[in-house]
């Protein structure tokens, strides 16, 4: 009899356990703050399914996976679909359920920003791994990208990760755009001193005016015959947890560094930096 | 007996499991301590918000020493952001783990989601009457301001429910900067209110000048968008109120998906379609458009001030692109110029709850030490932003920053001036828009219909009346409007679902097997006996 006791209730508890676990689209959304959040993690999978269905027409429309030739001649606002293999992930929005990352093939590189993707998904981009990205293309002040894009990963590709080209000699040049997006290293760079908005002098800054603190971007200046240019460690891309980082934080004025990343675009040049050396 | 210990543990483990379910404990409802206990020690949080700007975390450090030198026994630590939406995510966040900050930069709309936990976000009623702490209380270390000189409607900003439960930091509105230039260039003359008329008229008239090698001649580039909006959110809520059509009542029925609306968004489409609209979201920042002699009109918020125009303090583009141009600060566009309306924003402050009431006091102190003049003062003089005491407002220090605008292009930089100013002749024609839980989703909302009706019209796509429907529907149920009532947010769900009724029999089965069992065990001792 204990037995069959024992047993009744431990189906009760599964029967609790398993209501408690499913409730979350059924809580009133002014209970509790974990009401809240279980609210918007809901509301992050129908974003993401709901893009995902409305680019099914865009699918339909841009079925033929373009060049990258075919991609950069494409006009802002086109539907386009390429193949390309991930670099880096920026960042993963969990509240509306968009990824955004660095993509490249052998022949050019792409922005794909806010991509919808679920948490699993966003797991699986790992470097390397090839997918088929549709959307718009777009332009953001200046920065070619895939906007309101979707995926599919493409299986029995072999992994590509890029070696980072060397555009030292392109800095200062109109040829340095024809490589946005695309994995790069300059080297022999000289650390140049960074003024903040107060006149202070420094490395580096927290912000490209000094204004932030550790954990957000960090900015500093290089130069290179002559010129002066501003590199930063995106923060999304690189946190403060990591050598690059950590790196700058590092660095001093007269220093010759090396350094690899990506080549962002914002009015201009805006190099999103990865990994640094100092010349011995 | 083993099994009576299973049994016990199961019983213990399905309470955890319940206490679990019903979300985060319960704090005790914060009231006012009979003296501030100065023999302790406190350490406090400040998490504030900054736009990128160098000046004004250095106002906040400044202001936190000079207010512990006041109050040596209080320490407060400064965190900061550049973005409300992280620190809404970080606080969400922190309020499951009960990690709120002290203080804590924030906007009502936000305030009304911490508030679905109970007693999570202090209360300022009492606080702010309190004759000893309170506002110009007998016991504040320093000249705060009395409740009569916070500017009524900002205070009344961060009134829930019929509580306090913020106070206003700083206040800001939209402005329209106009290349002032382009619009006589057209031939047109710019009026002191601009009207949504006057804005797609001149805007019109500018893309027509594009010419067969791409090259519009008003600008002599290949690049123009007359007219560029930062925040679509503030467009449609302005829109509507000025027409006096539904957005939300203040209970929170939502009104935004109405005719009126639909009447906007195609209007909007069909200057998108001619190339004379587009958004910060789809193109960029609208300053960098301006200062290039790419747009005509641009709206943005007037603590974007320092970023706008050819002498602009703030410039992301390189100085060769800049041009030359006499730079109009005006109000938003409107329906009707006689009675103007424009939306009031800009940032608040709120107090987390704590278990020591002395804590919560401390962090009032601060909080109170924001609204100083000095403090006040300096902070809206980084931007276009409005002290939100009358005291700061009619400070001599501050009438007289007011009068040296153009002096230079750094502290007395002419536009920035004349949009604080835009705010401080205008205050009675600001607005803002109800708060509830779901507001905030609602105001995401609102920008999100014209971005999406932006970027269709680009993409060659239709839009017309089916579409507008279609895209209501997915609207909606993207932004979970269909769940937020007039109830202040809270839903009325329907039947108990299934889960729950299983739930709740299930409790009820353990009960009475629990209770059979007790009189078994009872009858067989009897028996025994």
């Amino acid at each position: 009899m204990r037995k069959l006791i024992a047993a009744a209730l431990a189906l009760c508890l599964a029967a609790s356990m398993a209501a408690c676990s499913g409730g979350s689209g059924e809580t009133t959304a002014a209970d509790s703050s974990a009401a809240s959040s279980a609210a918007e993690t809901t509301a992050a999978e129908t974003t993401a399914a709901e893009t995902t269905a409305a680019e099914e027409t865009t699918q339909a429309a841009a079925a033929d996976v373009m060049t990258y030739e075919e991609y950069m001649a494409a006009a802002v606002d086109d539907p386009v679909t390429i193949q390309a293999y991930v670099q880096a992930k920026q960042s993963y929005y969990a509240e509306q359920g968009t990824a955004t990352v660095y993509l490249q093939d052998q022949d050019g590189g792409y922005f794909a920003y806010d991509m919808a993707c679920t948490a699993e998904d966003y797991e699986k981009l790992t470097e390397g791994t090839c997918i088929q990205v549709t959307g718009y293309k777009a332009e953001w002040s200046g920065e070619i990208e895939i906007m309101d894009g979707s995926f599919t990963f493409v299986e029995g590709e072999e992994p590509f990760v890029a070696e980072p080209v060397d555009l030292t000699e392109y800095l200062g040049t109109e040829e340095l755009e024809d490589y946005q997006n695309q994995k790069v290293s300059f080297t022999g760079l000289t650390v140049e001193a960074s003024t903040d908005a107060n006149g202070n002098e420094a490395a580096f800054l927290y912000n490209y005016d000094g204004s932030g603190t550790q954990g957000d971007d960090v900015y500093f200046n290089v130069s290179y015959n002559g010129q002066t240019f501003s590199f930063l460690v995106e923060s999304y891309l690189c946190d403060s947890s990591t050598e690059v980082y950590q790196a700058v934080e590092a660095l001093e004025v007269g220093q010759t560094i090396d350094c690899e990343g990506f080549l962002y675009w914002y009015e201009g040049a805006n190099p999103h930096i990865t990994s640094l050396t100092v010349a011995e | 007996m083993k099994c009576m210990r299973t049994l016990g543990a199961m019983l213990l483990a399905a309470g955890l499991l319940l206490a679990g379910c019903h979300g985060q404990q319960e704090q005790a409802a914060f009231s006012v301590p009979e003296a501030f206990d100065t023999s302790r020690n406190y350490e406090i949080t400040f998490w504030a918000k900054n736009d990128t700007n160098l000046r004004q975390t250095d106002i906040y450090r400044q202001a936190i020493a000079d207010f512990q030198e006041l109050y040596p026994n209080i320490t407060v630590t400064l965190r900061l952001y550049t973005d409300y939406g992280d620190i809404y995510n970080d606080v969400i966040t922190n309020i499951s783990t009960g990690t709120t900050p002290n203080v804590c930069i924030t906007y009502p709309d936000h305030i009304a989601t911490y508030m679905t936990g109970e007693n999570v976000v202090v209360p300022l009623d009492e606080l702010l009457s309190d004759e000893r702490y309170g506002l110009g209380g007998s016991e504040v270390l320093f000249d705060s301001p009395t409740q009569e000189e916070i500017v009524p409607q900002f205070l009344e900003e961060c009134r829930l429910g019929g509580h306090y439960y913020a106070v206003p930091y700083m206040r800001s509105t939209e402005a329209c900067y106009v290349n002032q230039d382009l619009v006589e260039a057209l031939g047109f003359t710019l009026p002191d209110v601009l009207t949504w008329d006057f804005i797609w008229e001149v805007s019109e008239a500018a893309v027509a000048t594009r010419g067969e090698d791409g090259v519009y001649a008003v600008n002599g580039q290949e690049v123009l968008i007359s007219f560029i909006y930062k925040s679509t959110d503030n467009m449609m809520i302005q829109m509507l109120r000025q027409l006096d059509a539904g957005y939300s009542t203040a209970t929170g029925e939502i009104q935004l998906f109405n005719g009126t609306t639909e009447d906007l968004l195609l209007g909007i489409a069909g200057h998108v379609e001619n190339g004379a609209f587009s958004t910060f979201k789809i193109s960029g920042y609208p300053a960098n458009f301006l200062n290039a002699g790419q747009c005509i009109f641009a709206v943005d918020s007037t603590a974007g001030a320092t970023w706008m125009g050819t002498d602009a303090p703030l410039v992301d583009i390189a100085e060769e692109d800049i041009v030359e141009f006499e730079t109009a600060v005006r109000m938003v566009p409107q329906f009707d110029p006689e009675n103007p309306q424009m939306i009031s924003q800009g940032p608040s402050v709120c107090i987390f709850n704590k278990e020591d009431p002395q804590e919560v006091l401390a962090s009032w102190l601060f909080t109170q030490y924001l609204l100083t003049d000095s403090v006040q003062m300096a902070y809206s003089q980084t931007e276009g932003y409005v002290p939100v005491t009358t005291q700061a407002q009619e400070n001599p220090a501050y009438q007289d920053y007011l009068s040296r605008a153009g002096e230079d292009t750094d502290t007395y930089y002419g536009v920035k001036i004349e949009a604080a100013k835009l705010l401080l002749d205008h205050l009675e024609d600001t607005f803002i828009t109800p708060v509830f839980n779901g507001s905030a989703s609602l105001r995401d909302a609102a920008g999100q219909l014209i971005e999406d009706v932006t970027k269709s019209v680009r993409r060659k796509q239709t839009v017309d009346e089916a579409y507008i429907e279609q895209l209501y529907t997915d609207t909606q149920a993207l932004y979970h409007l269909d769940t937020v009532s007039s109830t202040g947010g809270k839903a009325d769900l329907g039947p108990l679902p299934g889960t729950a009724v299983a739930l709740l029999a299930a409790l009820a089965a353990a009960w009475v097997l629990i209770l059979g069992y007790v009189l078994l065990a009872r009858r067989r001792r009897r028996k025994k006996k």
